[in-house]
């Protein structure tokens, strides 16, 4: 369904006006002559990748725990019980399957009594809520910014905002193969999703570890708004 | 709050803030630390000259061709079920606003910040009509529950407070009784305003950049309060100066990096949120209904002008930070929400001379702000420009000048006065002089020497010098 537009002829015609000329119809996108972006961490190995966001996860006080596929339960649960357990909210999302995740969040954890509550489209209004209540979420990361440290989630029905928002802390599972060097390469490729003719999801988060604020003297505090303790676990699926 | 907040004269409020020691340490404090971080951030790239060509090029880019990408930008979020309302002037904008929270009988509204709607006073309107509405950026929640004191800085809005004046807000308005440190009043301010997220029917965002060729809008924060005010009310208004908007992702993208490093000299700040139109098909979470705010409120009127380059700012404030002046007369004292050399040239553009006219000479033309700016506005520039408009076509260059240059140019039109003048000056001022310097000046030069140190005339005037050198070269030729 498509949404109403009021008053822009006039508005536009006004905009032109003041430019000095006649309203224009086409407009080619630029050839930028300066293109540093594409420059930064260039010729890096993914091992170098790892390297920064080694480094920036110290920066942005995230946690990075490394595993390998295999120890990824066993970390995952680690991470969980360092959080202080359950109540947990996950994405509705076949890589928890494809990462060997099944046991772990449909048997070990409800037989540890630890509350598990999986995003349903189906629920409704009652994800929010159980959202909110979640001590802990946890996603995974669609792309990997290794240069900031940021993980990048597409929303879509299975896969709400509220999961990485609400809960009182995040984890974000980092599949190796995701991270790229910096923003640059994810703005491509969502520009590529646009042009495969996909449609571009309703939300797309970029976040860097957990929410914090300097808005009393310049004091830095962790965990505002969002999440107060973020960690990510990054898997070598490579 | 509208973007005039005081009704003191310019000098009454310098006054005041000058004597208020501890902002002055805040906001020198301040200035430093966000100064340095950005440097680092700058350097870190390595060509970081390179990156504010790049920025500056897109945002002229834009400029020149805005109402092509306002036109592609409505198109695209009407196609995904937003609605677009253009608004020429504040009123319109806030009119709408409140039309559609009426029509959803909305009572109680969540705001992240936003300059805009500062500036077009839409929280009045709202209030007016009765809702409540709760900003929830933690530094604007302080002012708001602080009676609604004015801000201070565009990124740290409450840098003139102290955390035991926070907690005495605190405590007096929201029954706070725990200590003054930063972690606990940010928990208590978290505690709150969750209850008030989880219970708003309307949230209301500002917008850092919009991207025309997907409708989408973009909002950066640290804490997380722009995407709780996305993700929870049914209903969702985004506010936008006409001027925020990129082609594609591609050039958000630079333009994020470039205002994040700026700004606070992080690479990219905890929450970067693209939001494209309503929540999709399916989708649990989002706002069923969103509405896109383009206000022009002035805007227009700087396009086309020797002012244009101005609308290229991405308000990251590293020229509020690396201002000399601003670091001693502190934000209140520009009577503009926004201050700092920006404000200084923004606010008479955007709310005219009459109120605004003393806030170009708020600036020592060092250029300080020029080289900070990620998008390269020549700042101090058109600080200059607006001196001239001031004095030229609008007549009206402040008094002190005014009576300086009608002295001046009294006596130097008689070459008798000018002889004298010059020849007494030296002899006038030397009970005042003390090594070459005065330091204590009388009337008019007060004002000067009460912060510097003023040269003392030379003894030997120019042209007595001249004729002597002259004199001396001629024999030394012969």
């Amino acid at each position: 369904m498509s949404g109403t537009i009021q008053n822009r002829d006039a508005f536009l015609a006004n905009v032109a006006s003041s430019l000095g000329r006649e309203r224009k119809q086409r407009v080619e996108r630029p050839v930028w002559k300066f293109q540093p972006q594409h420059h930064v961490l260039k010729d890096a190995s993914q091992e170098e990748l790892v390297e920064v966001l080694r480094s920036q996860c110290r920066l942005i006080h995230a946690e990075l725990i490394e595993t390998s596929l295999a120890d990824l339960p066993k970390r995952l649960a680690a991470a969980v019980n360092l959080y202080g357990g359950g109540p947990l909210s996950l994405w509705k999302d076949e890589r928890f399957s494809g990462f060997g995740l099944d046991e772990l969040i449909h048997k070990q954890w409800p037989a540890e009594k630890k509350e598990v509550n999986i995003w349903d489209p189906v629920l409704g209004e009652k994800n929010i809520e159980l959202a909110e209540k979640a001590n802990i979420g946890i996603t995974f990361s669609d792309m990997t910014l290794a240069e900031s440290g940021t993980v990048v989630l597409f929303s879509s029905p299975d896969k709400g905002r509220s999961v990485s928002l609400l809960p009182k802390q995040y984890i974000a599972i980092i599949p190796k193969s995701t991270i790229v060097p910096r923003i640059t390469q994810a703005a491509e490729a969502i520009r590529g999703k646009i042009e495969g003719g996909e449609v571009v999801p309703s939300c797309i988060n970029f976040i860097t570890g957990p929410s914090n604020s300097a808005d009393i003297e310049m004091n830095l505090v962790i965990g505002v708004h969002g999440p107060v303790k973020a960690a990510y676990i990054l898997v070598n699926d490579c | 709050m509208a973007m005039k907040f005081s009704t003191e004269d310019f000098k009454e409020r310098i006054k005041e803030n000058i004597g208020d020691d501890f902002m002055r340490k805040a906001v020198a404090g301040a200035q430093e630390r966000l100064h340095t971080r950005r440097l680092d951030a700058a350097e870190e790239l390595g060509n970081w000259e390179e990156w504010r060509s790049h920025g500056e090029e897109i945002r002229q880019h834009v400029l020149e061709n805005l109402d092509y990408y306002l036109h592609q930008l409505s198109e695209n979020v009407a196609s995904r079920g937003g609605h677009v309302f253009f608004a020429k002037t504040g009123e319109e904008a806030s009119r709408y606003i409140k039309e559609v929270i009426q029509k959803k009988e909305g009572k109680k509204v969540v705001k992240s910040k936003s300059m805009v709607t500062e500036e077009i006073h839409l929280n009045a309107c709202l209030e007016e009509a009765g809702c409540e509405v709760i900003e929830t950026d933690l530094g604007e929640y302080i002012l708001q529950v602080d009676d609604h004191d004015p801000p201070s800085h565009i990124v740290a809005p409450a840098l003139h407070k102290n955390k035991e004046q926070i907690r005495d807000v605190f405590a007096q308005k929201l029954d706070y009784d725990r200590t003054s440190k930063p972690e606990e009043l940010a928990m208590h301010a978290r505690e709150m305003l969750r209850k008030e997220f989880l219970t708003a029917d309307i949230g209301i965002t500002g917008c850092n950049f919009a991207i025309a060729e997907t409708g989408s809008v973009t909002l950066v924060t640290n804490e997380g309060n722009a995407r709780l005010v996305s993700a929870l009310p049914k209903t969702q208004i985004t506010v936008m100066g006409m001027e925020r908007i990129v082609p594609s992702f591609e050039e958000f993208e630079v333009l994020v990096s470039l205002l994040t490093r700026s700004a606070v000299g992080q690479k990219l700040t905890s929450y970067v949120t693209a939001l494209t139109g309503p929540q999709g098909e399916g989708d649990v979470d989002g706002p069923e209904d969103f509405h896109l705010v383009i206000v022009d409120n002035g805007r227009s009127r700087i396009l086309g002008t020797e002012f244009q380059s101005v609308l290229q700012c991405i308000r990251c404030a590293a020229c509020v930070n690396v201002c000399p002046v601003y670091r001693h007369i502190g934000g209140h004292s520009y009577g503009s929400i926004y201050s700092g050399p920006i404000g200084a040239v923004l606010s008479p553009l955007l709310g005219g001379y009459d109120d605004f006219k003393e806030l170009p000479y708020a600036s020592t033309l060092c250029a300080a702000c020029t080289d900070a700016c990620p998008v390269k506005i020549p700042l101090h520039e058109l600080l200059h420009k607006h001196r001239q408009v001031i004095v030229e076509k609008e007549g009206r260059a402040p008094v002190s000048e005014k009576l300086a240059m009608k002295a001046f140019g009294l006596g130097a039109a008689s070459n008798p006065l000018y002889q004298m003048g010059s020849k007494v000056a030296s002899t006038v001022m030397k009970p005042l002089t003390k090594n070459d310097r005065i330091s204590k000046g009388p009337g008019p030069l007060k004002a000067w020497t009460e912060l510097r140190e003023f040269p003392a005339p030379e003894k030997e005037r120019f042209r007595d010098w001249f004729t002597h050198h002259q004199k001396e070269k001629g024999d030394g030729k012969s």
